[in-house]
């Protein structure tokens, strides 16, 4: 199996808000929202790392 | 009379402690055997469910893009810590070991994301057998 570089990042980043999500916040509310908010982050994160690379690039 | 009296003040400022039942050992063992089985045994279904479905799917991709098993016995430290992430997978690493899965040479640049992802899902299990300790202590809901 090949993926992009991009959707194993965002697949990574599914997993681990799920279980940072569930693990790390106790009501059903907390969990949902800390899950989206890890999950944004860590795509964020992907966008920002991509942008410096590309600026170290050129 | 002293003595009693500050006996007292301590009692009163130091927290319970936890009750440290079956469960609470039971729980995070388990736990890290099968990822998500802590939570099954408590009755916590539906975290179960999705800690299980989330870490053996990371772990299974992991496979699938040819990422590496390590060996116990890697020599290197960055082999050995990666033994470490590997082993929270508990049965699955030791699955792994036994069809002897995740040995073959590295073919292409995500096989990488492959390894990753293999020390990420046992990474991931320890913190769910953690959280299922809480659980059986009462700590979390």
């Amino acid at each position: 199996m090949t993926i992009t570089h991009f959707s194993a990042a965002v697949l990574f980043a599914v997993f681990a808000s799920v279980v940072f999500g569930i693990t790390q916040r106790s009501t059903t509310h907390e969990q949902v929202r800390y899950g989206l908010y890890c999950f944004a982050m860590f795509v964020g994160g992907v966008f920002v790392a991509g942008w410096v690379m590309w600026i170290l690039r050129h | 009379m002293a003595n009693s009296s500050t006996t007292k003040n301590e009692a009163v400022a130091k927290p319970a402690d936890p009750p440290m039942t079956t469960m609470a050992y039971l729980a995070p063992v388990v736990g890290w055997l099968v990822p998500g089985a802590g939570h099954f045994i408590q009755k916590r279904w539906i975290r179960g469910l999705l800690l299980m479905a989330s870490i053996i799917t990371m772990f299974a991709m992991g496979l699938a893009l040819q990422g590496h098993v390590y060996q116990p016995n890697g020599g290197d430290i960055l082999d050995m810590l990666g033994f470490v992430g590997d082993v929270g997978s508990g049965s699955l690493y030791i699955l792994a070991q036994i069809m002897n899965w995740g040995q073959s040479a590295i073919q292409h640049a995500t096989a990488d994301y492959g390894t990753k992802y293999l020390i990420v899902a046992g990474l991931l299990n320890f913190i769910s057998a953690a959280d299922a300790h809480h659980i059986a202590i009462g700590k979390k809901p």
